[in-house]
């Protein structure tokens, strides 16, 4: 019976945040520090013809200016993920022959204040002659556009295909129904709220360099910055990334101004700091999305699915970002499926560049575009075979008898029951009365709509080998090690990184009732290299699944070393012992009052006196897990809105969500996630759009344009769950971070397009702003 | 060619010289070390600035320090009293109206003010109000919550 896992407990990290203590890169200041700026190009596509920085430099409180040419040293960006021919451009942190996008980076300026510095930017003259800009993720491929890079011909990066062809064709062929739907699955900009940092301290006689940096990943920035950029030993590279406000995503990659405000901390022995500000942070963050989309969808008579063909341009920038080739390739076309059985599926993409910023992973990072590609395709699909849109999923639902299930394009589901999910969701938002409620406002004339999306996502990255064999240059694996004081209190460490997701609190319920001890005397730490040596972070819903898997296997060691002191101070043999995990104690099988206490046996450990002889002195577990396969969280939402029939404005009238993503391990966590993806979500449907002019100006330069949800566009959102544990992992956990985001933008999508099914509507791109509805509507 | 400001801030008065371009928020930041109060956009969009001035909810990125020349600023480092929490941080860390905690300060000195104007609001009168405050982590919804539970505590 656990006593933690499981409940709703209060989250331990909140004092500090909510009094105005979180210890945010920005908030950092260290004596002599200084500030560094950076000058970023103004035009899409230029060549730099020179570069004059005399005037800045002589500004009073500027220390320092450097161009590509002093940090010739440092190395060009690396790709961490390479499909099989990928052609990855040289980047390097500072751009001296040609700039690719707004806001790519030409010069840096150190200053005594942040003031003088952008004083100083203004300074520096860069002579530019601007050049023909390609934005658009398709059109970059056609004869006549531009080059990004001159020596990438097409502006093709990469290219990759999975499915079965043949039968694919043949299904195609042979239909009752082929639904056919061109899309675009927008730019979108992860807009954390915290706008990324950085500060680097240097030692000149250590050798050694600090780094505080708002990464998702410190270790992984550490071998980055180590191997390929700064050629600081890893072991003399400390990265610190202390509370951070914020990733999905966009905090993954490793930064060139991860790799400046080192270089130039080492080369004026003296801290440096650099803070993006929100303009600057919607120019240089990697971008999300950006697929322009060929789908088509074959069902048979009786509205089975035969076939799934899609074909998709996926736009990655002006550069290749650390993992920008996993995004449309192994974490898209595999997902096809969807939660239906489908027997073929054929997916190709081209990778292209353009003159806009780079894109990588955002919240869902490849699963919600091919969600967003199966439930319009379905959606469509049923109100051409005149068939309610939840009866047609139910009628094509891999059926809960037959997993774990082998999809046409490579997964694996490991467990699951659809069924249950939509018999929920129909029960929770009361959907005959939905549709009651909808004819009677189609009466009235109201546009009232309701949307459905099923969709399904792997979680939970990724077994290293699978890893390794698609192109990813390192493994998944998760670290987590139980440190048990002489004292019985417990520090553990884990490699993956919290900024938001509760792990302070979420960690320690998990160790808590793996030793039966007091979550009260348990700290977690994470986020500092020089303390956890290696991990990979937390992105991709992971750190539950592979993260809490690996405390679960310290957890194991330690209780194991327990039971095995235990044995020796109680003469009992180590088979005879039992640990109890309730009662924190190990006792003697059949005779309770026979135990030992955690607080006894690690005292014990530390002090020695009476071991046996096999036994070292010290209570320290680490462990590695290497997760077995993705987890395959999946989830039903139903909405019903309203359109304005004057304006085209969307409402949500309301809105219920069904997620299954396995055990959890703390139900109002996990709900804050589903509810927090549901608005990032939502956003993409109604109102984001990281949207670029013809020439390559980016439209959404900052908050005032890039329409971030506000509080009252939502309804109160009803979140239910079902739970289909997965069956390999020992927590039984599937990943929960990112399912909200998947399944919303495609309900409300849905939605839209039921609201407008009477004008004869039957695709509208998103998002669906009320210009782009009216507009709709007019046709 | 600094000015001189005297400003109470938490009940602490400062004397300090800066430059007229300098922005409330920055003197609070790096003149006072009060980093509670974050900086999350630069067009007055995200609200996670939000301070008190005179009692009233400013975004502090749109007042120059020495507009707050002789004015009361409470900060988020102000608002618990000898220990004791405010209603509305306790709400916020009851109903988990926090992820990452970058937008809370600013939210919850948004929430102050608005249950000083109007202490027993609707959602709907909730979600207006929070109109000013962008957070990216919760979906707003557990901050209503938070809210809702601070009204009912006074």
């Amino acid at each position: 019976m656990a006593k933690y896992v499981g409940t709703s407990m209060k989250r331990r990290e909140d004092p500090r945040f909510i009094q105005g203590h979180g210890s945010y890169v920005a908030n950092l200041s260290l004596p002599n520090m200084a500030y560094m700026a950076i000058k970023r190009s103004p035009y899409a596509h230029a060549r730099i013809k020179g570069i004059n920085t005399a005037k800045a430099a002589s500004l009073p409180g500027v220390v320092a200016v450097f161009t590509g040419k002093d940090m010739a040293d440092v190395g060009n960006l690396p790709s961490g993920w390479n499909v099989p021919g990928i052609k990855v451009p040289v980047q390097k942190v500072l751009q001296s022959d040609k700039v690719r996008h707004v806001g790519d980076r030409v010069a840096v300026v150190v200053a005594e204040s942040p003031y003088i510095a952008a004083d100083a930017l203004e300074l520096i003259e860069v002579d530019y002659e601007p050049l023909p800009a390609v934005t658009d993720a398709k059109k970059a491929m056609e004869k006549g556009a531009p080059l990004v890079h001159d020596e990438i011909a097409d502006n093709v990066s990469y290219t990759w295909s999975l499915g079965n062809k043949d039968e694919l064709e043949k299904a195609l062929a042979s239909a009752h129904k082929v639904i056919e739907i061109d899309l675009v699955n927008q730019r979108l900009i992860a807009t954390a709220l915290e706008p990324r940092a950085a500060v680097a301290q240097w030692d000149a006689f250590k050798g050694e360099m600090t780094l505080w940096t708002t990464s998702q990943n410190p270790n992984l920035t550490r071998v980055v910055l180590s191997a390929f950029l700064l050629g600081i030993p890893e072991h003399k590279l400390r990265v610190i990334a202390p509370d951070v406000g914020g990733g999905f995503g966009s905090k993954i990659p490793t930064y060139p101004e991860e790799a400046m405000v080192p270089w130039v901390a080492r080369k004026l022995r003296r801290p440096i700091k650099w803070v993006a500000s929100r303009s600057e942070s919607n120019l240089s963050d990697t971008q999300g999305r950006d697929h322009v989309t060929k789908c088509k969808l074959a069902v048979d008579k009786e509205g089975h699915i035969t076939g799934l063909y899609v074909a998709t341009w996926a736009n990655n920038g002006a550069y290749i970002s650390l993992v920008a080739s996993l995004i449309p390739t192994a974490f898209y076309i595999t997902l096809l499926s969807g939660l239906y059985k489908i027997p073929a599926i054929y997916g190709e993409m081209w990778g292209t560049l353009t003159n806009t910023v780079w894109v990588d992973a955002y919240r869902g990072a490849g699963r919600p575009e091919a969600a967003y590609v199966v439930e319009r395709l379905v959606d469509n699909a049923a109100r051409e075979l005149g068939m309610d849109p939840v009866e047609f999923r139910r009628k094509n639902f891999i059926p809960a008898s037959e997993f774990p299930y082998q999809t046409p394009v490579a997964l694996q589901y490991d467990s699951g029951n659809y069924q249950a999910l939509m018999d929920k969701a129909v029960e929770l938002s009361n959907y005959a009365a939905l549709r009651a409620e909808q004819a009677e406002a189609r009466k009235q004339g109201r546009l009232v709509g309701i949307g459905i999306g099923a969709c399904i996502e792997a979680s939970g990255p990724a077994p290293s080998k699978v890893a390794g064999a698609l192109g990813g240059v390192t493994g998944f694996w998760e670290s987590g090690s139980i440190r048990v004081h002489a004292t019985g209190k417990v520090t553990v460490l884990t490699g993956a990184h919290t900024h938001g997701q509760g792990h302070e609190t979420t960690m320690a319920q998990i160790v808590a009732d793996e030793l039966g001890i007091d979550i009260n005397d348990i700290d977690l730490v994470h986020g500092d290299t020089a303390v956890i040596p290696n991990g990979m972070g937390t992105y991709g819903s992971r750190s539950t699944s592979v993260g809490g898997s690996a405390l679960v296997r310290s957890a194991q060691k330690v209780r194991a070393k327990l039971m095995k002191i235990a044995a020796h101070q109680l003469e009992a043999a180590v088979e005879d012992m039992v640990y109890d995990q309730n009662a924190g104690k190990v006792h003697v099988k059949g005779a309770p009052d026979k135990a030992k206490s955690f607080g006894e046996l690690a005292f014990a450990a530390y002090t020695a006196h009476n071991l046996p002889a096999d036994v070292e002195p010290g209570l320290e577990e680490d462990a590695y897990y290497d997760p077995a396969n993705f987890t395959f969280p999946n989830s039903v939402h139903i909405a019903m809105v309203e359109v304005d029939k004057e304006t085209g404005a969307t409402q949500i009238l309301k809105y219920v969500a069904v997620d299954d993503v396995g055990k959890v391990i703390n139900p109002m966590i996990v709900e804050g996630q589903v509810v927090g993806g549901i608005a990032q979500g939502v956003g993409q449907a109604l109102t984001e759009h990281g949207a670029y002019s013809a020439d390559g100006q980016l439209l959404a330069a900052n908050l005032m344009e890039y329409a971030a949800p506000r509080a009252s566009l939502f309804p109160s959102i009803v979140a239910g769950r079902t739970e289909t544990p997965s069956p390999h992992n020992p927590l039984g956990v599937k990943g929960v971070g990112e399912m909200g985001t998947i399944t919303s933008t495609p309900t409300i999508a849905n939605a839209v397009v039921d609201a407008l099914a009477p004008l004869g509507v039957k695709h509208v791109d998103l998002p669906l702003t009320a210009a782009a509805v009216w507009k709709a509507m007019q046709k | 060619m600094k000015q001189s400001v005297t400003i109470t801030v938490n009940g602490v008065t400062h004397t300090h010289d800066v430059e007229p371009r300098v922005l409330l928020a920055y003197f609070l930041r790096d003149s006072l070390g009060l980093t509670g109060t974050n900086v999350g956009c630069d067009t007055s969009q995200c609200g996670a600035c939000t301070v008190l001035l005179n009692g009233e909810a400013v975004k502090s990125c749109t007042v120059l320090a020495v507009q707050a020349d002789g004015a009361q600023v409470t900060t988020i480092e102000g608002l618990a009293q000898n220990g004791q929490l405010h209603r509305v941080q306790e709400g916020f860390w009851e109903k988990h109206g926090l992820q990452c905690g970058f937008c809370t300060p600013g939210m919850i000195m948004t929430a102050v003010d608005l249950l000083n104007r109007n202490p027993h609001p609707s959602e709907a009168e909730i979600r207006h109000g929070l109109e000013g405050n962008i957070c990216r982590c919760t979906g707003y919804q557990n901050i209503v919550r938070a809210i809702q539970y601070a009204a009912e505590k006074a």
